[in-house]
């Protein structure tokens, strides 16, 4: 046995909480978690660990220590960085030069919290979670280039690259994304970055019908002015199972908080901004609507608001993550007023449900899926009991699934149960 | 390059042939399974017209049950599948083996669902991309990704290729435009993935088979997105003394923020052949041509040609013109999009090849294609997508010439090996198939292209469904001895290795 890796199998031997800060010692570890068959909890710095089933394992394998950026390219467009750096840290770095990550990763520290925690780059590829200009630009996964890592065998292994265009093998970048930490070990990490646009401003619309608020959905996705976010916040629900939160969470000079509002945002220069406002104006007859308009700072500060959950910080509620086709938004707003606390994002496509009591979750999961939606219990409550599952997924595949688990990791190793209870 | 080791026969299913072409026509009308030599000889190869290949039969199910039938009667009898699309592949992908079955799925011609509510189109593998794009077009709509075969390829096939196009670089490849697709296994399992929803719950298995090639299931419906056409649409043709002129244009152009719809790059050989072929007005005087093309607001577009104008000049541009009105804006494209057809009357064969290079390292490529242009003694035309780093050199030769065609292959290997050591990628947009299979090692590891096997033999466990692509079977790793084996078993154990 060489001398790093009998360090290595000690090491592990004899701590059950491991920080590994090499690709070298993620893979020697693995590899003695493979002889041993142990399973492994894989996390970063657990900003998102209360999402998916409890992870029962033997070892921990923590990801946050093995930081920092490999390589950033501005002119490229891409940034390199170990799994463990933290979101806020590179978007801090891409501030410098203007360039920001475009598909704005939920922050979920306001939710557990009440305060910001974005996690790490290596979580946010896990889970895969896009905030308001998904609509528009795309998913965390199109935005991941390629990554190294380790699989349950303890082998290195890499995909794709630093170049948006490359179809040189199965995309495996995308099936990481979101896959929990179920598959691979991630050691790094490329993610594509856009510049930033110069200006913003949001419009918000005080009005609180589904069926204009559907329309409204409809005439972002039909327009041609690059819409880059559209949500709709309804009245909070009056009973005393849910805290008043949404002025608390929406508290801009030009935007009334008392009842329900839909907004939009534009992105550009301050001229083509005002070309596109007055072209929406006519596009959605605006003039029919109170409205107001958020300047650039109050616009930004909008956006973190949804993009972290604000509505429901600190909830002690159950709170459920729905994906609908748009057109559905109406039936699913009709259900939902004034029974539960939500908010629609992605322009009609994506909701935030805040649900109160294990019983209701079969009403509102039944509703999505009737609406041809899928549905993710993201928080539990503490008396959540289990009796629904947290993902939804159907028989077939489970199967396909199942048997690229396998082919990642043959003992089951990774997060075991953390998505679906066979593996 | 006719040549190629290719997975060993299967004498016992040969020898079955008719037998097997009696079973087939049990599962879809017998006028659909083609077995004559006359009626098979059409889909000997694909668009990488120099590997030929006759399969066994051909069958042309009309529907997803039947295409399950077939792949459950082929899984149980150990029979090889080869899923075709419209032909138009460039990498060989649809190549057919003498013991397989090729799957055309040509009948598969209908648009299904047009929901404009929901900004999608529900269509079957077979239509062609532009039909999506006509289909939607009376509502001002289009489908995004433009591959240059998009009146032929069909969108099934862009979804085996993960298809790009000129205006990818603002608006993606295929992976970043469809919502779902249904699927059917090799096993005749039926598996319906994404729909009319954004993101997948799960495994991102959607993301696992745009691009996979045909490797891992039969694409029977797509459902794509589609987007409003923008308010304004320009282009500007810009002139650069040297190369690295107008490589250093391309960078500059992204570092200041701007993300053009199309930005394209044409090499001196190329001007001239275009221009010759189809007169499109472009500088005689420039080394490099550049097409720049912007959307959005009116305001915007004037305001960022502004940009570009000064960022060309400061790049010693010798020419700018913006397209002043439609027909120009096309004008400035026919030349582009003729370039092949411009080299087929440049020499009698020409091999277009695709590889990925980070943008900043264009001037060092085509230098590098120059170099090698020289030592081949083969003329080489040049077109980039020059946004996102895709080049698609055409190498000119006489295919009837052995000793020139095999310089040729050379030549377009060695092109491949230099993006990967730029920092890019053997294929963009065209794929692995056949082509470029034993480049591979130049890019990946044997733990690399293990863990890509594996996924492979998890949903093919016989390795019957397209197989001898993507995958070097004269695997360099295998070479070496360093074979994965697994459990004492041997992938592909009925691969030839060398």
């Amino acid at each position: 046995m060489f001398t790093e890796e009998k360090k290595n199998s000690q090491i592990f031997q004899d701590s059950n909480h491991l920080s590994p800060t090499s690709e070298l010692e993620v893979s020697e570890l693995i590899k003695e978690a493979y002889k041993k068959k142990f399973p492994i909890d894989i996390h970063g710095s657990n900003s998102k660990k209360f999402i998916g089933y409890n992870v029962q394992a033997a070892k921990s394998l923590d990801f946050s220590s093995l930081s920092g950026v490999i390589e950033y390219l501005p002119e490229e467009l891409y940034i390199k960085v170990k799994p463990g750096t933290l979101i806020k840290d590179i978007e801090n770095i891409l501030e410098k030069n203007n360039q920001e990550l475009s598909f704005e990763p939920t922050d979920f520290g306001y939710l557990k919290e009440g305060k910001s925690n974005k996690g790490t780059a290596g979580g946010c590829v896990s889970c895969n979670f896009a905030g308001s200009r998904r609509f528009k630009v795309g998913s965390v996964r199109d935005f991941i280039l390629g990554f190294r890592g380790v699989n349950g065998k303890g082998d290195i292994i890499k995909s794709g690259g630093t170049v948006v265009k490359n179809v040189t093998g199965y995309d495996l970048s995308k099936l990481v994304s979101g896959s929990f930490g179920t598959l691979v070990a991630l050691t790094e990490v490329t993610l594509k970055i856009s510049a930033k646009k110069p200006s913003q401003n949001t419009i918000i619309i005080y009005e609180k019908d589904p069926k204009i608020i559907s329309d409204l959905f409809n005439m972002v996705l039909s327009s041609s002015n690059e819409i880059s976010g559209a949500v709709f916040v309804p009245d909070e629900p009056k009973s005393k199972k849910f805290t008043p939160n949404k002025s608390k969470a929406f508290k801009l000079n030009d935007l009334d908080q008392e009842g329900a509002f839909f907004a939009f945002r534009i992105e550009g220069d301050q001229n083509s901004i005002k070309e596109r406002i007055k072209d929406i104006s006519n596009e959605m007859n605006l003039k029919k609507y109170k409205t107001s308009n958020l300047d650039i700072y109050q616009s930004d500060l909008f956006w973190k608001s949804i993009n972290s959950l604000q509505l429901f910080s600190e909830t002690k509620n159950n709170l459920l993550r729905a994906v609908v086709p748009p057109s559905k938004s109406e039936k699913m707003m009709s259900f939902l007023n004034n029974k539960y606390r939500y908010f629609i994002d992605w322009s009609g496509a994506l909701f935030w449900i805040e649900v109160p009591g294990d019983q209701n979750i079969k009403e509102v999961k039944n509703t999505i899926i009737q609406n041809n939606g899928y549905v993710t219990i993201i928080k539990k409550s503490e008396d959540f009991e289990f009796t629904e599952k947290l993902f939804t997924i159907d028989d077939t595949k489970l199967m396909i699934s199942k048997k690229i688990k396998e082919s990642f990791d043959p003992r089951g190793l990774f997060n075991p149960g953390k998505m679906y209870k066979d593996f | 390059m006719s040549e190629i080791a290719l997975p060993k026969v299967d004498r016992t299913v040969v020898s079955k042939k008719d037998l097997i072409v009696n079973n087939l026509k049990q599962f879809t009308d017998k006028k659909n399974v083609l077995s004559e030599l006359d009626e098979i000889r059409p889909y000997e190869t694909d668009a990488l017209a120099a590997y030929k290949n006759l399969p066994l039969a051909v069958v042309l199910p009309e529907n997803t049950q039947e295409v399950s039938e077939i792949l459950k009667f082929c899984h149980r009898e150990n029979i090889k599948v080869i899923p075709r699309g419209a032909g138009t592949g460039l990498s060989g992908g649809a190549l057919p083996l003498n013991d397989a079955i090729l799957l055309g799925l040509g009948k598969f011609n209908k648009i299904l669902d047009i929901d404009f509510d929901n900004k999608c189109v529900v269509t079957q593998p077979g239509v062609t991309n532009l039909s999506i794009t006509h289909a939607v077009k009376h509502k001002g709509y289009y489908y995004a990704p433009d591959p240059s075969s998009q009146l032929a390829c069909s969108i099934g096939g862009n979804v085996a290729e993960n298809s790009g196009g000129v205006h990818s670089l603002k608006y993606g490849t295929t992976t970043n435009n469809i919502l779902g697709v249904e699927m059917v296994m090799m096993d005749g399992t039926i598996c319906r993935i994404g729909g009319k929803t954004l993101d997948q719950e799960g495994y991102d298995l959607l993301g696992l088979i745009c691009g996979s090639e045909g490797l891992l299931g039969v694409i029977t419906e797509v459902t794509v997105k589609i987007l409003k056409n923008p308010q304004t649409v320009k282009a500007a043709l810009i002139g650069f003394p040297t190369i690295e002129d107008g490589g250093n244009c391309v960078t500059d152009i992204i570092s200041n923020g701007i993300t053009p719809a199309g930005m394209e790059i044409m090499d001196k050989a190329l001007i001239d052949a275009t221009e010759k072929f189809v007169h499109a007005g472009y500088p005689m005087d420039a080394e490099v041509l550049m097409i720049v093309e912007l959307d959005g607001t009116k305001s915007e577009v004037e305001e960022l040609f502004k940009q570009i104008k000064q960022i060309a000049e400061k790049n010693k541009s010798n020419s700018f013109k913006l397209s002043k009105n439609e027909k120009e804006r096309l004008g400035f494209w026919s030349g582009r999009k003729a370039a092949f057809p411009a080299c087929g009357a440049m020499a009698p064969d020409y091999y277009c090849m695709d590889g990925t290079i980070p943008r900043g390292k264009l001037s060092e490529i085509l230098k590098e294609i120059s170099r090698l242009s020289k030592k081949y003694n083969l003329g080489v035309a040049n077109g980039f997508h020059a946004g996102d780093g895709n080049l698609h050199p055409l190498i000119l030769f006489d295919g009837s010439n052995k000793e020139e065609l095999r310089r040729t292959e050379e030549f377009g290997a060695e092109i491949l090996k230099a993006c990967v050591r730029m920092g890019g990628a053997l294929s963009g947009e065209h794929g692995i198939g056949i082509e470029k299979r034993e480049l591979m090692c130049e890019a990946f590891n044997d733990n690399d292209i293990q863990q890509q096997i594996n996924i492979k033999m998890s949903l093919d466990e016989k390795n019957l469904l397209n197989p001898g692509k993507v995958y070097p079977i004269l695997r360099k790793c295998a070479e070496e001895g360093r074979v994965h084996v697994h459990r004492g078993e041997e992938k592909f154990p009925d691969l030839p290795r060398f």
